[in-house]
Formats: C-alpha cells, sequence, structure tokens
C-alpha cells in the first residue's frame, strides 16, 4: 500500500500524450485522490520529446515529484530522457513495438507492452494511449472501470461504439500486463482516497473563473504561451455574462482597449506573459496617471526576449514593480495557490477599482499550467466593491465646469464618474493634470497630483500579504518565495525540520506595496533567511533586502534552467548553504 | 436640445493661429449638435500630437490616451457602452504610422465608432518632421535632402482593409465636414473620416491654397456611387487621394457588436456583476 505515486508519461508532442495524462489524471482525481500534474512541452505542435508528470496522493500536494515510480514510454527518447527520475524499484511500461531498453545497474523493471499492436487488432492503433492507461491500472490494481466515467466525457460526443472500442483498449491493456506481473510484486496498490469528488484544473482555470466571479465583463488579449487559456475560457463563457472577448492586434492595443472599456465602467483586464508585459507598458503608466482601474495578469515563463516560452521561470518581478517610466501607483501581487489564484483574481478587480490604479496579477507558468486537485470554491466569499465609483443623479455643476475627477483627497481616491452620466463630464489625460482633468504643468500642481497618486496604496488594504508557516519562535532559518514555488518549499520545510532545523516559510502574496510591516518581523527573528526563486539575480531578495534591510543574513537558492523546484532541489541547497553559513557565495544556483 | 455653443468650452486651444484643427474641432462640435446628442452621450478619444489636444477643447467626455493608441482606447469604450457616440481623433503620424496596425485591424474590425484623422502631411508637436502621409522629396529637419519614402495612400489602405465607411474632407469646407462627421457617426460600424487640416507653420507645400487648387469633390464626378468600391478604389488611384466627400459606404455589413454572440443589447458598464449560485455551481462542475 502507498500513499503517493508519481507517475509520468512520454512521447512525441502530437502524439496523444497529453490526453493520456488528462484521461488517467481525471479519472484518478474523481476517486478522492489529490492530483498534481506539470507538462513538459516545447514550442512546436507535432514532434519533439514531452512529458507529462503526474502526482498521485491521498493528501494534497503542491509540487513535482521528486522521483518517478512508474514511466510510461512511447518511445525510447522517453526512456533516456526520463530514466534518471525513476527510482530503485520504479517500473518502465513501454511500447514494445521499439523494442525499449533500459540502462543497467539501476532496480528498475521493464515491461514491454504491445501498445501499438493491441490498439490496431482493436481497430485503430491511436487507441495505444488507452492501452497504455490499462497497462498502469494493472500496476496500480485499480478496476479498468474506473475510467469509464472519463472515457464516456471524452469520446461520448462519438458514439457508445468508440466508447466501448476504447474501454476494450484499457481492458486489454490491464489484462497484458496482469499477464506479465503474474506472480512478481511490482504492484504498488494506492491508497484508498476519500471518494470526494473535487475540482481538476490548471491555475489558468482559477484565474478565468476568478475574473468571471469578480464581475470581469470584457477582456482584451493577444494569443501568447502560457496565458492563453484565460483568454479562451472567458470566449467560451462570458457570452452567458453578456461580455465580450476581443483578439486584438497586438498587445499595446489588448491592454489600452482594457483602459478604455475600465474607463467607461466594465470590468475589463487582458492577460499575457512576458513579452506582451513589456509591450503594455506605457499603457500600463497611462492607467497608472488616468487613474483607471485595470487588471493585468502576467503568466510568467522563462525570459528574456523569448525566451524559453514553455518553460517556468519567475523573472519579471522586478519589471513588474517598476516596469513603466515615470512613477505611478501599482499594485502587484502573487497567489501561491490555485485557490488563490481564483480568490486573488476576483479581489484584483475590486482593488483596481478601489484604489484606481493598475493592478498586475502575476503567475508563473508551473501555476498557471499545472493541474491540479483544488480544494471546493466558495463563491460567498467573492465581494465586489466599487470604491468611489458614484452611481445616480450627479448634483449639477456650475456652467461648463469639469467634474472635479481629480479632487484632492486626504486619502488620494478621488470620486469617479463614467462617461454617459449627466454632470459627470471632464477630461481624462497622461499630461499632467489639474483637478477638473484638465492639463497643468504648474509647479505647484504637479506636486499636489504627484503626492495624491501616490498616497493611494499608503495604506492599502490587502486580507493576506503572506502566507505564513510559523512554527518557530526565533527559527534558524526563514525559507521566502512567491507563486508555485511553495509546494516544494513546503516539502522541503518539512525535511530539514527532520534534520532539526527549525523552519519559518513566509510566502509573499502581495508584491507591491511590499508588505513591510509582515515581513520584516519574521525577517528579524530568524538567525538566517534563504530566498528561494526562479530567476537568475535573486530579484525578490533583493525586493527584500531593500524593503527590510538584513542584507548580511539573506542568501538565495536560484533555478533558471526552465524546470520547475522539486522540493528536493531547495532541500539540498538549504542543507548546503546552512553548512557554509556565512555563505561564500551569495547564492546557490541549480 | 443642445446647440453646437454647448459643446465649447472654455480652455483655448495651444493650435497655432490658422491652424486646420480649428475647423475639426468646430465640425465635430456641429455635428454633435446636429445630430441631437447632449455633451455627456459624447466621447472624444484622442492621440499625440497637436491634434490630439482636440478631446480637452470640447465640452464632452474626453480622453487624451498614448501615442498611437487612440483607436484600442476608443473601441474599449464604445465595447463597454454602446449607448455613448464615440469619436476618436488624432493626427496622420497618430494614425498612420505609430498607430498603423491599429488602424488597420479597427477597420477591419468594424466597431461603431467615427475615426476623424487630422491629416497635416508633417509632425507639428515635434516641431516639423517627416511623415508617413509626406510626399516623396518633401523636406523636413528629418529629411533635409527629400523624403526617400512615398506617402502612403491611407483612402486605398482603407478600401482593402475592408471599411465600410471612408470620407475625407478639408478643413476649409466646413459645411461638408460637418456632414461628413454626421454621415460617419450615423455610419454602423467604423468610419475612417480623413481631413486635410493643414498645417500653416511647418508645411509650405500643402497649404490651403494648394488643396483648394487641387481637390474635387466626389459628388462632383459624373455617376460617381459610394456603394461601388471598385470605382471608389479606382477614383482614389486616378486622383491621387487628393477627392472629397463619402468615398465609399457599405450599409449593408453589420458591426461588430451586432456580431459577437451573447452580447448584451444594454451597456456592459450596467451589467450585472454577480451571478447566481446555481450559475457557479454550473461552472464549477465543468471541472470536476
Amino acid at each position: 500500500m502507498i500513499e503517493q505515486l508519481s507517475w509520468k508519461v512520454g512521447g512525441q508532442q502530437g502524439e496523444g500524450i497529453e490526453s493520456t495524462g488528462e484521461i488517467f489524471s481525471t479519472a484518478l482525481n474523481r476517486l478522492g485522490y489529490y492530483l498534481y500534474g506539470y507538462r513538459h512541452f516545447s514550442s512546436r505542435i507535432k514532434g519533439g520529446h514531452t512529458n507529462n508528470k503526474i502526482r498521485v496522493s491521498t493528501k494534497p500536494v503542491r509540487a513535482v515529484a521528486d522521483d518517478l515510480d512508474i514511466l510510461v514510454a512511447f518511445d525510447q527518447e522517453t526512456i533516456d530522457f526520463n530514466f534518471h527520475e525513476l527510482r530503485d524499484g520504479g517500473i518502465v511500461i513501454a511500447d514494445a513495438k521499439f523494442n525499449p531498453v533500459i540502462p543497467e545497474g539501476k532496480g528498475v523493471a521493464l515491461y514491454a507492452v504491445p501498445f501499438t499492436d493491441i490498439a490496431t487488432q482493436l481497430g485503430n492503433p491511436l487507441m495505444k494511449n488507452m492501452v497504455a492507461i490499462g497497462a498502469t491500472s494493472a500496476v496500480l490494481d485499480l478496476d479498468a472501470a474506473v475510467f469509464e466515467s472519463v472515457v464516456v466525457d471524452t469520446f461520448g460526443r462519438k458514439g457508445a461504439q468508440v466508447v466501448e472500442k476504447n474501454m476494450e483498449a484499457i481492458r486489454a491493456g490491464a489484462q497484458y500486463m496482469k499477464e506479465l506481473l503474474d506472480g512478481s510484486k511490482k504492484t504498488m496498490k494506492l491508497a484508498k482516497a476519500d471518494g470526494k469528488r473535487r475540482m481538476f484544473m490548471i491555475g489558468n482555470d482559477a484565474i478565468a473563473l476568478g475574473a468571471i466571479a469578480g464581475g470581469a465583463r470584457f477582456m482584451a488579449a493577444y494569443p501568447i504561451t502560457p496565458a492563453s487559456e484565460i483568454m479562451e475560457y472567458l470566449i467560451k463563457k462570458l457570452p452567458d455574462f453578456g461580455g465580450a472577448v476581443i483578439q486584438t492586434e497586438d498587445e499595446i492595443a489588448a491592454c489600452t482597449m482594457a483602459i478604455g472599456a475600465n474607463y467607461a465602467g466594465v470590468r475589463a483586464f487582458t492577460a499575457s506573459a512576458g513579452p506582451g508585459l513589456s509591450l503594455m507598458a506605457e499603457a500600463i503608466g497611462l492607467a497608472g496617471m488616468t487613474e483607471t482601474p485595470l487588471v493585468v495578469v502576467d503568466t510568467q515563463r522563462g525570459g528574456p526576449s523569448t525566451g524559453l516560452p514553455t518553460k517556468q521561470e519567475q523573472s519579471d518581478l522586478l519589471a513588474m514593480i517598476y516596469g513603466t517610466h515615470g512613477e505611478i501607483p501599482k499594485i502587484v501581487m502573487a497567489p501561491s495557490t490555485v485557490e488563490e489564484a481564483f480568490y486573488d483574481m476576483a479581489e484584483a478587480f475590486n482593488l483596481a477599482e478601489e484604489y484606481q490604479c493598475p493592478v498586475i496579477f502575476l503567475s508563473d507558468l508551473q501555476l498557471s499550467l499545472g493541474k491540479q486537485t483544488v480544494e471546493p470554491l466558495d463563491y460567498e466569499r467573492i465581494e465586489i466593491r466599487r470604491g468611489k465609483l458614484m452611481n445616480g443623479e450627479l448634483p449639477p455643476l456650475p456652467d461648463k465646469d469639469n467634474f472635479k475627477r481629480y479632487e484632492i483627497t486626504p486619502d488620494g481616491v478621488s470620486p469617479r464618474v463614467l462617461p454617459g452620466m449627466k454632470y459627470g463630464i471632464h477630461h481624462v489625460t497622461g499630461v499632467e493634470h489639474a483637478e477638473t482633468g484638465r492639463p497643468s504643468e504648474t509647479a505647484a500642481n504637479r506636486r499636489a497630483q504627484m503626492e495624491k497618486r501616490m498616497r493611494k496604496l499608503e495604506h492599502i488594504h490587502f486580507p493576506t500579504p503572506v502566507h505564513k508557516q510559523l512554527r518557530h519562535e526565533e527559527p534558524d532559518l526563514l525559507l521566502v518565495g512567491f507563486l508555485s514555488t511553495r509546494g516544494a518549499i513546503e516539502e522541503a520545510m518539512e525535511r530539514l525540520e527532520q534534520d532539526g532545523v527549525k523552519v519559518n516559510h513566509a510566502h509573499i502574496r502581495l508584491l507591491h506595496p511590499f508588505p513591510v510591516d509582515d515581513v520584516r518581523p519574521l525577517v528579524e527573528k530568524a538567525k538566517r533567511v534563504v530566498v528561494v526563486e526562479q530567476n537568475a539575480t535573486g530579484q525578490l531578495a533583493n525586493l527584500l533586502k531593500m524593503n527590510v534591510g538584513h542584507a548580511d543574513k539573506i542568501a538565495s537558492v536560484l533555478k533558471f534552467d526552465g524546470n520547475p523546484f522539486l522540493p528536493g532541489d531547495v532541500y539540498t541547497k538549504c542543507k548546503e548553504l546552512l553548512a557554509q553559513w556565512p555563505p561564500l557565495k551569495i547564492s546557490a544556483m541549480m | 436640445m443642445a446647440t453646437f455653443k454647448d459643446f465649447r468650452n472654455d480652455v483655448k486651444p495651444n493650435w497655432c493661429p490658422g491652424c486646420g484643427d480649428f475647423s475639426v474641432q468646430a465640425a465635430i462640435q456641429r455635428a454633435a449638435a446636429n445630430l441631437g446628442l447632449e455633451p455627456h452621450e459624447l466621447a472624444v478619444i484622442s492621440g499625440i500630437g497637436c491634434s490630439g489636444r482636440i478631446s480637452g477643447y470640447i465640452h464632452s467626455y474626453g480622453f487624451h490616451g498614448t501615442h498611437g493608441r487612440v483607436l484600442p482606447l476608443a473601441q474599449g469604450v464604445k465595447m463597454a457602452n454602446r449607448d455613448l457616440t464615440v469619436i476618436a481623433a488624432g493626427g496622420d503620424g497618430d494614425g498612420f504610422a505609430i498607430g498603423m496596425g491599429h488602424t488597420v485591424h479597427a477597420i477591419r474590425r468594424n466597431i461603431d465608432i467615427t475615426y476623424i484623422v487630422m491629416d497635416n502631411q508633417i509632425y507639428g508637436l515635434t516641431k516639423g518632421q517627416t511623415s508617413p502621409r509626406s510626399a516623396a522629396g518633401f523636406q523636413t529637419k528629418s529629411t533635409p535632402h527629400g523624403s526617400i519614402e512615398p506617402a502612403l495612400s491611407p483612402l486605398e489602405i482603407a478600401l482593402s482593409a475592408g471599411a465600410t465607411f471612408v470620407a475625407q474632407g478639408f478643413s476649409s469646407d466646413l459645411k461638408e465636414l460637418t456632414s461628413l462627421i454626421e454621415e460617419g457617426v450615423k455610419h454602423t460600424g467604423f468610419a475612417l473620416i480623413n481631413v486635410f487640416s493643414p498645417c500653416v507653420t511647418y508645411n509650405k507645400v500643402n497649404t490651403y491654397e494648394w488643396f483648394k487648387e487641387r481637390l474635387i469633390k466626389v459628388s462632383d464626378i459624373e455617376g460617381y456611387d459610394p456603394s461601388d468600391r471598385e470605382m471608389a478604389m479606382q477614383t482614389v488611384m486616378k486622383y491621387d487621394g487628393l477627392v472629397t466627400g463619402i468615398i465609399y459606404q457599405n450599409k449593408e455589413q453589420k458591426s461588430y457588436q451586432e456580431l459577437v454572440p451573447g452580447y448584451s443589447e444594454a451597456p456592459l458598464a450596467e451589467a450585472e456583476l454577480k451571478m447566481s449560485k446555481e450559475k457557479f455551481a454550473e461552472l464549477v462542475a465543468e471541472f470536476m
């Protein structure tokens, strides 16, 4: 009986690897297991190695597993590329068609199953994926019937016969594998899950759902990896709400169109990745200067330039905080789980309207595309708060006077009216302007308006700016991260604790304005601080030093090879750093 | 009912005396009044440059955005509130250089807004550099030996991009210009109105006189049919773009808003932001 399983399927891109993983994991999710999937893929449509690594557990999991129990291979390249991940006692199930071989000297068993031949005999070689799923189910001692509901959902519209054929392929794979395993003790029976039906989604699904729940009714966007799923979901669903999505000619148009729509009173947003955000920089400045609410999602991927478009990285952080010319108030937030991605995305629209400024909603490829089991989302928790947006009839203004859209107020936020409202006429411009919105270049006005804008975020209310796991009053080590590294850090923390290291963990959810009051005491009480992040220059560590000081006790664990942090990476590097503290080098690169 | 004076405000334009943009401002104000609009029902969205200031000189809602991005901004406004009359305005640099990508796509998208380009064939606010509308050989600070690039033809580009309304006016003919703007606003779909709006300070070639000697009205061309795209294209080419009036109009093509599935009949800005618990449960169930 095992509590946890790490399973990977690999082959050539375009060969159905994704759907194999999808059907396998959806079925297990429906049994009540917690799933965490990560796809390795390339920026091409057909060909090239791709794999889908899926972790199955009876408890919540938020990180890619360090090793592998079962590897399902559709070609030799899959074995060559992934064999090193297999643990002692692991299994390779490979298509007999390519005469698979495995390296010697590791306690790994190879089972050649004629995936393609069995599928061909059943009438369609494409069903080799189903045969592979069946073979896996035999190892796990799962009844092939557990896949039936997913097969029905996947192939139902093609008719009952197609469903039955695919089920037959699963059963045939299972049968063949059972015979191969006969008598051996190679089965890995999973402990029973709780049977609860939970959502199974990628982070982008949660972001998109959160946007609709948060009242977004218009989106303008340009396709890009790894953000496009957000736009695609809204294109499907916004018609139910009277809304619309425009696929624009570029990201400049997307961002500017979202600004126009927000100005006219709709909750509107755009979503992109680094290259798109670079193009949007000027428009984000316009939103800041004109105090127009705006939500922009940045699903970070490997940069710079086109970089590693299908790989994990967290290197846009400082660009998102500082990336527009001049100075504007801006909120930069970063959920640490898929559940938070849903709630925070809805909240982003409240913050944008309450503070009348751009809100950058950060994600990263691992969070955006990793598919995982998600705890029930509570719609009751979603609030709609529109700040100082005026409604109803406005009082008449003296003849031809402008409404004071940029009135100097103690909190810096001015009353907001929408075009179409009688007695609300005012001018909006990216040129420095007076309270009425009319251009003004006087020094006194400049000071007053600049101070007003920057004052808006002095007392920002953000419910949970830091996710904290504080076990010790005075820890040996404080681990700090943001976004999808949370799972890897949490698991590393457990292992370090087992070694007797006292560890606290802070995952920053509000990056800007930086939650100094929340973070400083955590840093002050820790003997050492290690910031774990996926970039080459330690951007979060630098932000931390800049905001709370203590540079002498802050070190970094950095990874920027395109792959997500594994718990073992964090654990090993922390051990190395602690062993040679104070660190000779400031960072331990992967 | 509002008159054109109701669309005036007390801001003194910073345009040079004699600038063609004054007429565009007056024509928008007159057209708005003639169309029976109230000032709060009109949003003038403008780009950057001398012409971009126009949104600040009209008593209506106005948004002066970033250089070249007037159309994305204006389209966003219209998508948010389909009841607003949205007029986008900017210069030839704004619309045909930095913003050309948006211009072509706004034309083919066909959202129901009116786009007025104040075309003076030069960069004025930056004090006299060549524009994509400057003719080959045109001498400016940036082309001291004469421009070696040909001028682009906005009307030909618009026609080939699938425009449903293409017109051209001239600052000296306020009456015609006013009427073109009215027709553009009434047109259901994207209306491009290119206006020869001379720069009296930096363009000593394309002056009022220069245009007066050359421009002809399409209404004076015998048998001219603005619903005939081929005729429109041939006429524009034949007269090197120096024609005014409604060059082309397709009254059959539906606007973008009419084609978006499920798009709210009421202004989207008034949409309900909450959903029922049942609807949320339905969305969630798709991920189970």
